[in-house]
């Protein structure tokens, strides 16, 4: 059993965890992932690392309340255990030699850009931060990543705080006036990498996105977590939980990747309106 | 009493039945049946059916401990052998191991081996709650990577021996592919929860959640005070076709679709992780886990199941009985046939149709047997002109497996053959000190026997290891 040490709102409907995971722990470097069920008979969801205490042996988790599982899961509180815990899965973010970098988060991926973005500066690199949210209430972690970018951005789509408009905005902004990143490490919603990669393009910026699509295993057993690359006019299919989750930005076949995660949609809201309706009747 | 000619069938729900539930469809002999099919064996000198036998049970020793209704005796004698009698009964190819080579089945129908093993087994493991003697500790600590069939069979004869046995398996469930891979209509959970069980009662310690070449290093094992590992981390990445189309939604590998409904339950009605139900089915591939997708897919309400093979019905590599049972459910065979592109729906009009990015049909070439290819089996040649498509909703693709990629990655001298396999000699010996493997880790997707064959090989050579250090 995994207990859950700290828990923490950082906005409405996004939750930090504290897992009490010591092996994990040892080994979970940025950009890796975890697999967890929260009860006997539950779901398996993969979720990225977003902070490791090797000291304590804990392991920081964050997610966004948006189906029953994540939901079951916010209800848990300090000192309750869940059931699974397994991991490092994946590979770690790429991060040695790189001296410039833009990480670009976008939603509750800002929370796993964040460790990136840590890192990154723990390596003395030079840190430029863009982070992107729809309005200032889904806004999270503001401090923490001021704390480690030497530049920070922060947008929101409706301009309720931070400058308005997406992650784009600043990023078209700095290439034109030629900075010269080496890299740009972009985490978030599909849509949103898809047009970091357009964006950069033109200047020929390496981009790493990290892909976070449908899993069971985690393991390289299922393959359910299939993209498709294209290398050099071919068509090649990896495995997010091998391969990744990390891949070159360039590669990616988005469309595919956004479709795919739209498979269990309707199964998953359904789900969520079920478990909505448990808990209104626990609370009743 | 004259020679009996043809096997005692095996009771079995009935097709109409069985594919709207998931019950176990073979309901194994009782006492009687089973004393009748016993009475069949001839007993004879050279026993050519222990050689055919992957773990060479005694077969004959068995069959005649039914003879003399001692079953309790008939279940020791197995197993010495074996550690999974009751899965075995259920999922071994007889019909190309042990009864092959039965003397009578040179002019009649062989034994029914399995179905005998089935009922010693399941009469023990139903009336017997005898706990097996924890041996004497040896005091040497040996690692297991993986609890499928291979690591269970090689920790079991490893704990008999004395040894301290620690499994260490990634999923939160031990079994391997005997509780995500084979249906509960093929082999029910119960029995494979029961042969763990048995294990446990030997000493073996099972830790789930770790995932060895991840959670702890191969090498760290040794630093922990392991003097040996046996690596069965089985089949790893699914194979696709690399035909346009394998994005699509409702396309899965085998892999997905089984552990879907078999170890995350997507087959209850009310699951807690989803599975496309109902629709029309196609399922690439002849193997015994292609018929498993199947009549899985069957069993969750499809209209229609196809099976789509490249060779002939005559080169199905499925065990014989899962090929019948699925055509008597109503699987449809599409034999010659071979996949070129999996059509999706796209209404261009109404990018919100819920349909769009969906699986629509799958087209296929028709194919004629050529010459024979290295395997002896004749090669597949495509007809010119002759694709066709067929309407489908969902395409399940149960072509097989590479071996499981995440150990060789991340352990340093560890040789592997060009498909991945895991390199070993006859003891199953890596190229490593200490560290041996077996299974589908080693050889690709194969059988539950021999997987368990192979964990017995290993299990002797550790301890023989062990006891030179």
């Amino acid at each position: 059993m995994y207990r859950i040490l700290t828990k923490k709102s950082l906005n409405y409907n996004v939750t930090q965890m504290e897992i009490d995971a010591p092996l994990v722990a040892a080994k979970a470097k940025p950009g890796q992932f975890i697999i967890l069920r929260v009860d006997q008979g539950g779901e398996r969801i993969p979720l990225t690392v977003a902070g490791i205490d090797k000291e304590k042996g804990s392991v920081k988790i964050v997610f966004k309340v948006a189906g029953s599982t994540t939901q079951i899961l916010h209800y848990k509180e300090v000192g309750d255990s869940l059931c699974d815990f397994a991991g490092p899965l994946g590979n770690p973010t790429r991060t040695d030699g790189l001296k410039n970098v833009c990480v670009i988060g976008g939603g509750v991926g800002c929370a796993i850009a964040l460790p990136v973005a840590k890192e990154l500066k723990e390596k003395d690199a030079r840190v430029t931060g863009i982070a992107g949210f729809k309005n200032e209430a889904q806004v999270l972690l503001e401090e923490e990543f001021r704390e480690c970018c030497d530049d920070f951005y922060l947008m929101t789509d409706d301009g309720s705080r931070g400058a308005y408009g997406n992650v784009t905005l600043p990023l078209k902004e700095l290439l034109e006036k030629d900075e010269r990143f080496d890299e740009i490490i972009a985490i978030g919603p599909v849509v949103m990498m898809k047009f970091v990669t357009l964006v950069a393009k033109p200047f020929g910026i390496p981009v790493t996105v990290s892909m976070n699509p449908i899993m069971i295993d985690g393991t390289g057993m299922c393959g359910g977590c299939r993209l498709t690359l294209n290398k050099d006019g071919r068509r090649e299919i990896r495995f997010a939980c091998v391969d990744g989750p990390d891949f070159d930005g360039y590669e990616v076949d988005f469309e595919e990747a956004l479709n795919r995660s739209r498979m269990y949609k309707a199964f998953e809201s359904h789900a969520y309106e079920e478990t909505c309706h448990l808990f209104s009747k626990i609370k009743d | 009493m004259g020679i009996i000619e043809k096997k005692f069938e095996m009771p079995v729900q009935s097709p109409g039945e069985r594919i709207h539930n998931f019950g176990e469809v073979a309901l194994g002999y009782d006492e009687e049946t089973a004393l009748l099919e016993a009475g069949r064996c001839l007993n004879c000198k050279n026993r050519p059916c222990v050689s055919g036998c992957p773990v060479n049970v005694d077969i004959p020793g068995f069959i005649q401990k039914i003879r003399s209704k001692d079953f309790e005796g008939a279940y020791e004698v197995i197993s010495r052998s074996s550690s999974l009698p009751a899965v075995c009964g259920r999922v071994c190819p007889q019909e190309t191991q042990c009864e092959c080579k039965c003397t009578m089945g040179i002019k009649y129908e062989p034994v029914s081996i399995g179905r005998l093993e089935r009922f010693v087994a399941d009469l023990h493991n139903n009336s017997c709650a005898v706990k097996a003697d924890t041996p004497v500790r040896n005091g040497h600590k040996i690692a297991v990577v993986g609890s499928g069939p291979s690591g269970l069979t090689c920790a079991g004869d490893l704990a008999k021996k004395g040894y301290s046995v620690t499994i260490y398996e990634a999923l939160h469930k031990a079994g391997g592919v005997l509780v995500y891979g084979i249906p509960e209509f093929r082999l029910p959970k119960k029995i494979v929860e029961r042969e763990i069980e048995g294990l446990r009662e030997l000493g073996v310690d099972i830790q789930t959640n770790v995932i060895i070449g991840r959670t702890l290093l191969l090498e760290e094992l040794f630093d922990m005070g392991f003097e040996a590992v046996y690596i069965g981390s089985g089949a790893g990445l699914p194979r696709f076709m690399n035909i346009p189309g394998e994005g699509l939604n409702g396309v899965y590998s085998a892999n997905e679709f089984l552990t879907r409904s078999n170890l995350m339950k997507a087959y209850l009605d009310y699951p807690v992780t989803p599975i496309m139900k109902g629709g029309r089915v196609a399922v690439v591939g002849g193997g015994n886990v292609a018929m498993d997708a199947a009549r899985t897919a069957l069993r969750l309400g499809a209209e229609r199941v196809y099976i789509i093979y490249r060779r002939s019905m005559e080169e199905l590599p499925a065990r014989r009985e899962e090929v019948e049972h699925a055509k008597e459910e109503g699987v449809e065979f599409m034999e010659l046939c071979d996949p070129v592109e999996i059509t999706g729906y796209e209404n261009r009009e109404d990018p919100g149709d819920q349909r769009n990015g969906f699986v629509r049909g799958i087209k296929c070439r028709r194919m004629e047997l050529g010459k024979e290819d290295e395997s002896g089996r004749k090669k597949p040649v495509p007809i010119p002109d002759s694709e066709f498509v067929t309407d489908v909703t969902a395409v399940v693709i149960a072509i097989g497996t590479s071996p499981n990629p995440l150990i060789k990655s991340t352990t340093e001298g560890l040789i592997v053959n060009e498909k991945g396999g895991i390199v070993v000699n006859a003891a199953g010996k890596t190229s490593l000190n200490g560290v041996y493997a077996g299974g589908d880790v080693v050889t690709g997707a194969a059988t539950v026997i021999s997987a368990m064959g192979a964990g017995k090989t290993a299990a002797k050579a550790i301890d023989e290891w062990v006891g030179r250090q």
